[in-house]
Order: structure tokens, then C-alpha cells, then sequence
């Protein structure tokens, strides 16, 4: 992938990641987060993750954002009133996530590799089959037990959406 | 070219970002979306180690798997996270978390 097409994505989905925080529509804040979950999807389609990024589509931009948007129309919120702010809480809010901010560059910065290029790869690259390999033999137990949390979460969210809790 | 930097870079921007949404931000579900940009963060460099470790020519996959594994749960956790708002909507009115205050001090 060309370069200038990683720093479009990479703006596209940073961009959009801080409409998410940034709007006071939750609505308007939903749709953002489907923007940026496209750019991370190219991103992982210049990583030659093409399994990963047709997930990300599907699981992410689809079933998870239309769940989103389901319960933010069914609870039928307007944009919040805004409220008086406390700005000892925001500014330090803020400066704590500046400092992990800081923290982060500083590691990357020390870190070796860092500054090396992504080495080339074979010609012919089948990450489904290397993918579903490895889980169907290293990972069965881990699938195993994935498969039996989310029966447990479909279980969980009929019980905690019944009228009645007791 | 992009190096490994970058997209490290990229990533902790991103997480960054969904850091000072948990922070900042007083709606439930708007906090709930800035966990999800985290995860997503975190998913993003994961992969780019992934690319960049090859093992004989192709992306180290158990990385890759990883990120299946973590798109699973959080799928799961959208689903039990949602149904838990709806409850809290119901008993209280608000997704506002400032007044949902009962067992504070």
C-alpha cells in the first residue's frame, strides 16, 4: 500500500475517533465510530491482515454499531443539554491522558524496530488458512471455551432484558 | 516508507483518544463507544507486530488469532454491556452517570 494511503486512513480514522468523543448526539457520535472502524480496516488490509479486516468489517462496522445504534433509538436520547462543567475533572481528565500520551511516545521512541520498515513477505500470503489452522489445532480450547462465553452472553442478555429482575 | 513506528504511533493515538472518552465524557453509552475505539487500538498494534515478526515469509498468525479472540469477547461485551444500560434506563431514567449516585459516599 502506498504511503500516502496509510496517513489517509490513519487521519480518516483518528479523526472520526475523536468526533466519537466530541459530539453531543449519540447518534451523530455511533456513525463516527463506523467511519473510524472502516479506516482501521484498511489499516489492517496494508498490514496484509485481509482475514482481520473483512472481521472488522462485518463484527465491528456491522452487528456491534447496528446493536449501538439499535439501543441509543430504542432509549430514543437527544442530544444532551449541556450541563455546568467541572473543570478541575476535565482539566484533569485531560492531563492524565496527555501524560499516557506522553508515556507511550517515549516508549515507541526507545523501542527497537521501531524506526526499521515492515520486511517483505512471500509472494503468496493464505492468512485464512493460517488462521483457521492455528485455531482449529493450537487454540482449539480457547475457541471451546470463547464459544461457551458467548452462549453465556446471549443468556445473560435475556435474563437481564426480562421486565422483572429478582 | 511507514515503520513499525507509525502504526505504534497510530495505535496509542488511538487509545489516547478513547482514554480521554472514559475520562471525559459523562454519557454511558458515549463511554461505552470510547472503550470500543481502546480495544480497537490495541487490536491495530497487535497486528502490526503481527506483520512485522514474519515467521518463514508469512505474518506470525498467533497474533492475528489474538485479535479474533479479542473481537470475540468484545462483541460479547457490547451485547451484556448494552442489555446492562437498557436495565439501568429503565430503573433510573438517565444514562447520564452523574446521577446515577446510590452508593456513593
Amino acid at each position: 500500500m502506498p504511503t500516502f494511503l496509510f496517513w489517509i486512513f490513519a487521519a480518516l480514522m483518528l479523526v472520526f475517533g475523536t468526533a466519537v468523543i466530541i459530539n453531543r448526539n449519540p447518534v451523530a457520535s455511533a456513525l463516527s465510530l463506523v467511519v473510524s472502524f472502516f479506516g482501521l480496516a484498511a489499516l489492517f488490509l496494508s498490514l496484509d491482515a485481509y482475514f482481520l479486516a473483512v472481521i472488522q468489517v462485518l463484527v465491528y462496522a456491522g452487528a456491534i454499531m447496528v446493536l449501538f445504534l439499535f439501543i441509543i433509538m430504542l432509549l430514543d436520547l437527544r442530544a444532551e443539554k449541556l450541563r455546568k462543567i467541572n473543570f478541575v475533572a476535565v482539566s484533569g481528565g485531560a492531563a492524565v491522558a496527555l501524560a499516557l500520551f506522553t508515556q507511550i511516545y517515549y516508549v515507541i521512541g526507545r523501542l527497537r524496530g521501531a524506526q526499521q520498515t515492515f520486511p517483505a513477505l512471500n509472494d503468496k500470503i493464505d492468512d485464512v488458512r493460517g488462521i483457521g489452522l492455528l485455531l482449529f489445532s493450537q487454540f482449539s480450547l480457547p475457541l471451546q471455551i470463547i464459544a461457551v462465553l458467548v452462549l453465556v452472553a446471549t443468556i445473560g442478555v435475556i435474563v437481564l432484558s426480562k421486565r422483572e429482575l429478582r | 516508507m511507514v515503520t513499525l513506528g507509525d502504526y505504534l504511533l497510530v495505535s496509542g493515538l488511538l487509545f489516547t483518544i478513547g482514554f480521554a472518552g472514559v475520562l471525559l465524557r459523562r454519557n454511558i453509552i458515549i463511554i461505552f463507544m470510547a472503550l470500543e475505539l481502546m480495544l480497537n487500538a490495541a487490536n491495530l498494534s497487535l497486528v502490526a507486530f503481527s506483520r512485522f515478526r514474519l515467521t518463514s515469509g508469512t505474518p506470525n498468525y498467533n497474533a492475528q488469532v489474538f485479535v479474533f479472540f479479542i473481537i470475540t469477547v468484545a462483541a460479547a461485551e457490547v451485547a451484556v454491556g448494552l442489555a446492562i444500560i437498557v436495565a439501568l434506563y429503565r430503573a433510573r431514567r438517565t444514562t447520564h452517570v452523574e446521577d446515577i449516585n446510590s452508593l456513593k459516599f
